[in-house]
């Protein structure tokens, strides 16, 4: 395999891995605030068909952003009302919302633009512009350095940047702020933090907030940055791989960059079996490549790899004492 | 203290949460710019109207009574397996390997064989993830999800590299025997002289359902191994000092829950479809987590429930046949009945604890 070659693995590869990372750092807002969240894969979806949806009808991608966000934001607020305020099963609730996204977008999609549950393809201001960073052209001629900042670091969708300083960011909010460490707290010992004087519920629905603002853009990126436009189940498994990415990472910001690039990377090399064959020597079954980061993460689970623990409350609605 | 009456908590709470669920449904017909009623209308009618209509109906039904016992048995353990679909499709190669490679002579032979291998690799691969969970501590619903996936590729392996007939290039098996053919009901039911719609799907996998109903309930609340899964699924803790193995309890739970599922294939692999297709599941295995839910985890509600979804799913076929509404719909109900049924059981239940509480106060 030559350089370019690998350079444009790692190019796909972060395409791949940011909406991977978008919705891994909503679940984790979620699940250290102590709210279960396998509702990634709905919001997601969600947020893809609306944005799609507005920037289709408006030309704006921007306001497509802002109407994904907005979808993924009142699923997440269903799902705060469902698991929060009703103390209902965390894991039911996100199965509800992924089966309702799922339905809603394509039943919809239907009726709005008649195109069988798609949205129609997204031209110019309808899609996020790839953006050359400084340099990029200038530097391309240097050895080794020069290619891989003009192809690999360079020429990417705002969402990504911005994908990308939001891991500091999430590192910065969770353990550098009292903000952060009241939304760890909850996740640990409610109890502690409502005896301190601080509402556990105020903090378990920023922490949902947070989350739906974050898959919302992962869904935008899906549908105007990666794609161009919406197709039914566009999501296909990626906030089950975002989950899965969580608990590989420990739910930890930094450890969740570095697996969402991995299951970024699989599925970058998964599209493209060619290299991969010659490489190895031997024919690889795609099948097997499209199972792999599910397979990882079914070892990574069950702690081949190291122990992943939950925060503690985790799932549990909470009771104040009378 | 039980605050509100028994039937109360089995018939008027379901049936809010239902009339909830469908009334959103409504609303939800009505913003796409149909009229409700009469989508109502066009969905009884298709679904329930003729016995050609009864005919699909049960079929789905008949789908989703295996998928939801398979979710009501885990339930009772306090084990979510959202993994029926991937279980449902390894028990559908079960079926396959069973009728293509063994020339059986009869169909009751064929589908004794057929039964012990669907639910043999439905169970086999839900254990995977019960030991996983009981021995490694990963959890139940996270590797289900993910087991969902693999089982996808596997079949898809499978079909494409095995099974598939040399020079045809559709991902599935040959057909199988006729020898292999199971009984439809209206060759049943026109046997006994009762007039039946000829080429509906539904056919004597029903009656192993309404077995298989019948065997659940029997399991839960009448054997030892029924009381010790319930002890498991109330408190973990408690069943332990009691004595209760809990990793043999998660794998057996676990094992009948994906073998209930595995049974599925049954009725859509070898009553319907006769060969192994892609995705011949077709969610029915998520159905099933809403069926479980709505019917409480007990059989009987579970068999309503089933029927209830049967009528949505051939209703909603209609309906896409007939007006401009997507046979999505049903996934929509069907997330709304999770929903209110599942995740949003208190915000009924509260009020209507506050209402029992101000009448016996007033009495």
């Amino acid at each position: 395999m030559d350089y370019l070659t690998l350079l444009q693995i790692l190019d796909s590869t972060l395409r791949l891995a940011t909406p991977l990372l978008l919705a891994c750092l909503a679940g984790l807002f979620s699940e250290r605030g102590g709210i279960f969240d396998i509702g990634l894969e709905g919001k997601m979806l969600a947020a893809a068909f609306f944005s799609a949806a507005t920037a289709a009808v408006t030309g704006s991608v921007w306001l497509g952003l802002l109407a994904g966000i907005t979808a993924s934001m009142v699923l997440s607020g269903l799902h705060g009302l469902a698991s929060i305020t009703f103390r209902g099963n965390q894991l039911i609730s996100g199965v509800a919302i992924n089966f309702l996204a799922a339905g809603i977008t394509v039943l919809v999609g239907q009726s709005w633009f008649k195109l069988g549950g798609r949205t129609p393809p997204l031209m110019g201001g309808g899609r996020f512009e790839e953006i050359t960073l400084p340099f990029a052209d200038a530097l391309r001629d240097l050895p080794l350095i020069g290619p891989f900042y003009a192809e690999v670091i360079s020429g990417h969708t705002i969402l990504v940047y911005v994908a990308l300083l939001c891991v500091p960011l999430s590192w910065y909010v969770l353990f550098r702020t009292r903000f952060g460490l009241r939304l760890r707290a909850v996740g640990e010992n409610p109890a502690a933090v409502d005896t301190a004087g601080v509402s556990v519920i105020g903090l378990r629905f920023a922490a949902v907030a947070i989350c739906g603002l974050l898959c919302g853009m992962a869904g935008a990126y899906l549908a105007t940055g990666l794609g161009a436009g919406f197709v039914k189940d566009m999501s296909a498994g990626r906030g089950f791989i975002a989950l899965a990415a969580l608990i590989f990472a420990k739910w930890r910001p930094w450890y969740a960059l570095y697996a969402t690039l991995l299951f970024g990377f699989l599925q970058a090399v998964a599209l493209r079996p060619d290299v991969l064959e010659t490489m190895l020597q031997f024919k690889i079954q795609v099948q097997l490549l499209d199972a792999l980061p599910y397979i990882l993460t079914v070892v990574i689970l069950a702690g081949f790899v190291g122990k992943a623990i939950p925060p503690r409350a985790g799932g549990e609605p909470y009771v104040k004492e009378r | 203290m039980q605050v509100i009456p028994r039937w109360a908590d089995i018939v008027l709470i379901p049936a809010i949460n239902l009339f909830l669920a469908f009334f959103i449904s409504g609303l939800v017909i009505l913003a796409i710019g149909e009229d409700p009623f009469e989508a109502l209308k066009l969905m009884v009618d298709g679904a329930l109207g003729s016995t050609y209509g009864w005919g699909f109906t049960l079929y789905y039904a008949t789908n989703f009574i295996f998928t939801g016992l398979a979710v009501a048995v885990a339930f009772h353990a306090a084990l979510f397996n959202i993994g029926g679909e991937g279980q449902a499709a390894l028990g559908g190669l079960g079926v396959a390997l069973m009728c293509l490679f063994i020339p059986w002579p009869h169909w009751t032979i064929a589908l004794i064989a057929a039964s012990f291998g669907a639910a043999a690799f439905g169970a086999l691969w839900a254990t995977i993830p019960a030991y996983l969970q009981a021995k490694r501590g990963s959890h139940v619903v996270i590797t289900t999800i993910m087991f969902n996936f693999i089982a996808a590729a596997l079949l898809n392996y499978v079909l494409v590299n095995l099974l598939r007939p040399a020079g045809t290039m559709d991902p599935a098996s040959a057909k199988f025997p006729d020898a292999a053919s199971l009984p439809t009901l209206s060759d049943m039911l026109n046997a006994i002289g009762i007039p039946f719609a000829a080429r509906t799907p539904a056919n004597i996998t029903l009656i192993i359902a309404l077995i298989a109903c019948v065997a659940v309930y029997y399991l839960i609340w009448r054997t030892k191994l029924g009381y010790q899964l319930r002890a498991f699924g109330k408190s973990e803790p408690a069943a332990r000092y009691a004595g209760i193995s809990s990793v043999k309890i998660i794998m057996i739970a676990m094992a009948i829950s994906g073998g209930l599922a595995g049974l599925m294939a049954i009725n859509n692999v070898m009553g319907e479809a006769e060969r192994l297709i892609l995705n011949s599941v077709e969610g029915a295995g998520f159905i099933g987590i809403a069926v479980a839910l709505m019917g409480r985890s007990h059989p009987f509600g579970v068999l309503l429930a089933a029927i209830l979804f049967g009528f949505l799913y051939q209703g909603g076929a209609e309906l896409a046949l007939w007006t401009s509404i997507p046979r999505d719909l049903v996934v929509v109900i069907q997330a709304l009945v999770i929903l209110f049924t599942g995740a949003l059981d208190g915000m009924v239940r509260a009020p209507v604890e506050r209402i029992f509480l101000m009448m016996r106060k007033g009495a």
